[in-house]
């Protein structure tokens, strides 16, 4: 077994702490963002009804012979976000495809590269430790949370790429730097060797599925709740009210929302299926059963039935939509749970206490 | 029953709209299948599992009988009055209770249900052509035209048969129909594999359950503790416990046996965060397969367990096993040979019960602590410090009077009640307690003999277990998760193609997508065989955008850029 490499760690925690800095920063740019935007929408609210019937216009001349009549897809089915079907008449202005516009948001330009700053240097600082360590930066909270905190930051750039969903960095930064924080105030632990229980390869293939699908979860749990207010808002609207929400013309209409986050969210439950699959694999390794209803199990499969649920949701009548997006919260607090209270207050195998204490 | 949005709309006899269901009317059989209507429902299934979700929770809440029998006792102890009613409600015992089990059986029930007539509609479905050619097909999701100029010289029925060509390579299964009328078409259709996938899934899930059923009825388990120089037989008797399947008999046991020879443990000196944390267990087992098979020396670790005779054997613990010497008061040996202790923390403080049921002329009990490296508090009482035993001690109390054991009812071997036993050595008489270096030996006050502790040995807890299902369970598991794959990232679509012969000799082409479900590549598609079409008549792209069908960028993210069709041109 390798030594810990002592200057390595303390140089992965001064990274670290740096990181927090730059996501801090890069949060209140992206706040800056939607606040500048709020202000812009307030004033444009004046000269609102004179757009919104050019823009309607131009919608129906756009969209020629398509998409008329299907805006709820077969079957009260949602039909899928498209550039062609968007009309501008229920108060976004975002792109329901979540395309980049060519609208220039400076702010916004400032706070993507601000996270790419943050993400390269808590980079360093995860590799940095899993170098001290000798082994993969995730054994302990503090590693699930600086590791996991990462991943949520990659799966979010990578999606940034392909869809503009910078109106989520608010929230997402702002999960990061909590789990950032989280990490380096309440479960920092010194870099240290795993304990038997965890020496396996299954360490390296069970968690980093599981971490990732979380990121996933992570990202579909933002944009669940922006749905929701989102749908609030659309309901608000087209029954004559005022906008109470302006800076929400930033965010697509709610079935787009629904629709992309249903997408990732099938993503991330193959991934959840696959922790699950490869933890029973472990544990029928370290404890001789693949399943023995141990606390960290039994959440385990409880997020799997919950966005189980989720998916059924999606093809069942009455529950799209808002009921459907209520699942996909539910099963994130249970993600968070399972990692933070069953991790710190339920006793159970994965305690990491069975052999040798 | 409230329709679900999967089924072929035209799939049933028709089926009286939620809530309009008069029952009495339906008699006998009726209310039957009702009731499997119901039950065979979408939402009930929806329900189920938000049931299962919730009823699997309490088990992580309250310790179960499973896993942590000592722990319920504890707990009924500790709560009277509540106690009695949580254990009626099961909530020791959650995922073989009543109430569990009948959520699960229910939800299996009703994906059966689910999934047969579902197969059935499928089947036929993919044995079936694709559905007619919709009148007009601009009402579809998609929709597109290509004009082919005169020149070209492609009339009707060639385009219509040039199309169905490119639809079946891009793997749609076509059909063409109307040949010798005005208005040929073609009617396509693709993405079976998402259905069978999701058949697959939800029968996989079943094989899942019908698995772990098998390994409860053939399967066993057993635990053993074994100090090192001990061997371990595959039978009955060699079991300090052992779990049987409901289907088990002893001639399931294949012999074979396994001698631990050493357990070497190793702990953390580098850092001084991590000091004295385990590092690694490394037992090593002497096997002999069969009755009189050659020995083999296997390495057996945590996260590594042994495999021989249809069992696999694990480590899942460990400790120190001080080897003792007691002489009685006539001067007999009464005890001799390792004792197992049980260990309270990381430091190995561990707790030691002896019992000398064979002492003369009075019984002999000891309770105390063995401490690997024993160090001595300001209060005089010493500590465990270390689980290397680099100052290995033995604290003991000595009781004598009668054990309790020929009473026949069974006791605890690792608790002794010294409550009707009288006390002959501890802190708090005059004797004092019994403190032991490695080779001292001490004589008991009033003739009661001698305790020598000789040295030690360490054992390892061994759980052995013979699961004949989770093979076929790891089976059902990736195949249910190929289906889930299948079913999750598979399109299913149709296309329809129509073309026509316009007087001035151009030939007139419209066709038309519609996704069954969400389909957020549909676009991209529509791209593709836009692109495919204008290729193949030699018709220059642009001139669709000029028609005002704005394309929407979103081929660029499509995986169907760069299909096969794109790549011909
Ligand atoms: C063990 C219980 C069940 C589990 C874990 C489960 C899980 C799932 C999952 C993960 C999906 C989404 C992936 C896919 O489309 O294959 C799904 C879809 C589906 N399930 Fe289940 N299911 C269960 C029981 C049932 C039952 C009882 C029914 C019928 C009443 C049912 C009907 C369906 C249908 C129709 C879909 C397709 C939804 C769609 O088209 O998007 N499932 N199920």
């Amino acid at each position: 077994m390798q030594d810990i490499n002592e200057g390595f760690a303390q140089l992965s925690e001064q990274l670290m702490l740096v990181a927090g800095m730059a996501y801090a920063v890069a949060f209140c740019a992206y706040v800056w963002d939607l606040f500048t935007f709020s202000k812009a929408a307030k004033a444009g609210l004046a000269t609102e009804e004179s757009t919104l019937q050019a823009s309607v216009l131009a919608g129906a001349n756009a969209r020629g012979a398509t998409g008329q009549g299907l805006e709820t897809g077969p079957q009260d089915r949602g039909v899928r976000p498209s550039s062609k079907t968007h009309s501008g008449s229920d108060g976004v202005t975002a792109g329901d495809s979540m395309r980049y516009s060519k609208e220039r948001r400076v702010v916004a330009r400032v706070a993507v590269a601000l996270t790419v700053v943050a993400a390269v240097v808590q980079g360093f600082a995860v590799v940095l430790r899993g170098l001290a360590a000798g082994r993969v930066p995730w054994g302990n909270m503090y590693e699930f949370c600086t590791t996991g905190s990462f991943a949520v930051v990659i799966v979010f750039l990578l999606v940034l790429t392909r869809r503009d969903l910078r109106f989520l960095g608010t929230f997402v930064v702002g999960l990061i730097l909590l789990m950032v924080v989280a990490a380096s105030v309440a479960f920092w632990t010194p870099v240290g060797h795993l304990v038997p229980a965890l020496q396996s390869y299954w360490l390296i293939i069970h968690v980093s599925i599981a971490v990732l699908s979380s990121a996933f979860f992570t990202l579909t749990f933002a944009m669940s709740v922006l749905q929701l207010f989102q749908a609030r808002r659309e309901v608000a609207i087209a029954s004559g009210k005022k906008d109470k929400l302006p800076v929400m013309r930033l965010v697509p209409n709610a079935l787009s929302l629904e629709n992309l986050s249903y997408r990732i969210n099938g993503i991330a439950f193959v991934g959840w299926t696959l922790t699950l699959m490869f933890g029973s694999i472990w544990a029928e390794k370290a404890w001789g059963r693949f399943w023995g209803w141990d606390t960290k199990e039994v959440w385990t499969f409880v997020i799997w039935v919950v966005y189980a649920g989720y998916l059924h949701a999606r093809a069942t009548k009455g529950w799209t939509g808002t009921r459907a997006a209520w699942l996909s919260i539910v099963g994130y607090l249970c993600v968070v749970f399972n990692f933070t209270i069953v991790n710190m207050y339920f006793s159970g195998l994965h305690s990491y206490a069975g052999v040798g204490s | 029953m409230k329709e679900t949005v999967v089924k072929e709309p035209k799939s049933k006899a028709p089926i009286p709209s939620g809530g309009e269901v008069v029952l009495p009317q339906l008699g006998f059989f009726g209310m039957i299948r009702w009731a499997w209507r119901q039950l065979t429902s979408m939402r009930t299934a929806l329900f189920l599992l938000l049931m299962l979700a919730v009823g699997a929770v309490p088990g992580s809440l309250f310790p179960q009988r499973s896993s942590a029998a000592s722990e319920v006792a504890q707990y009924l102890k500790d709560n009277p009055t509540s106690g009695p009613i949580m254990d009626w409600f099961k909530l020791f015992d959650v995922y073989s209770s009543p109430w569990f089990s009948a959520i699960y059986l229910l939800l299996f029930i009703s994906l059966i249900g689910c999934v047969i007539p579902r197969a059935k509609i499928h089947y036929k479905a993919m044995r079936s052509a694709p559905p007619r050619t919709p009148k007009r097909l601009s009402r579809l999701a998609e929709y597109g035209t290509v004009t082919i100029p005169a020149a070209n010289g492609i009339d009707a029925t060639t385009a219509v048969k040039e199309a169905a060509q490119m639809l079946k390579k891009r793997g749609y299964r076509v059909d063409v129909r109307d040949l010798d009328t005005e208005r040929p078409s073609v009617g396509a259709e693709i993405g079976f594999m998402k259905e069978v996938g999701n058949l697959l899934f939800h029968t996989a899930m079943i094989g899942v359950l019908a698995a772990i059923a098998y390994s409860g009825l053939f399967g066993y388990s057993g635990q053993r503790v074994l100090v090192e120089g001990e061997t371990f037989v595959n039978t009955l008797s060699s079991y300090d416990t052992f779990t049987p399947g409901t289907n088990f008999s002893d001639a399931t046991l294949e012999p074979y046996s396994a001698q631990l020879e050493k357990l070497v443990v190793k702990y953390d000196r580098s850092t001084e965060a991590h000091y004295g944390q385990p590092l690694d267990f490394n037992a090593t087992l002497k096997v002999k397969d069969g009755t009189d098979g050659e020995a083999v020396t296997k390495t057996l670790k945590v996260n590594e367990p042994v495999g021989i005779g249809g069992t696999n054997i694990y480590l899942v613990g460990n400790g120190y096993a001080p080897v003792v010497t007691i002489k009685d008061g006539e001067g007999k040996v009464a005890y001799q040979g390792p004792v197992i202790t049980i260990p309270t923390d990381g430091a190995y403080t561990s707790l030691v019960v002896i019992k000398v049921p064979d002492a003369k002329p009075q019984q002999l009990g000891f309770v105390g602590f063995f401490l690997p490296t024993a160090l001595v508090g300001e209060d005089g009482v010493a500590y465990g410090s270390d689980p290397d035993p680099f100052n290995p001690q033995l604290n003991l109390n000595a009781y004598t009077g009668d054990l309790g054991l020929d009473g026949g009812i069974p006791r605890n071997v690792y608790t002794l009640d010294t409550s009707t036993l009288t006390e002959i050595n501890s802190r708090n008489l005059d004797a004092g307690g019994i403190v032991l270096g490695p080779n001292q030996s001490y004589t008991l006050p009033g003739g009661n003999g001698t305790i020598s502790f000789d040295g030690i040995k360490r054992f390892a807890a061994l759980d052995i277990r013979h699961d004949p299902g989770q093979g076929y369970v790891l089976v059902f598991a990736v195949l249910a998760l190929a289906g889930l794959m299948a079913s999750l990232f598979f399109n299913r679509r149709r296309v329809w193609v129509r073309t026509g012969n316009h007087p001035d000799g151009r030939t007139m082409v419209e066709y038309g997508l519609l996704a069954r479900g969400e389909d957020h590549r549909l676009a991209g598609e529509y791209e593709a065989i836009n692109k495919a079409l204008h290729s193949k008549w030699l018709v220059p792209l642009d001139e669709a955008e000029q028609n005002g069908l704005e394309t929407s960028p979103s081929t660029s993210d499509s995986a169907l850029g760069d299909t096969p069709a794109t790549k011909d041109q």
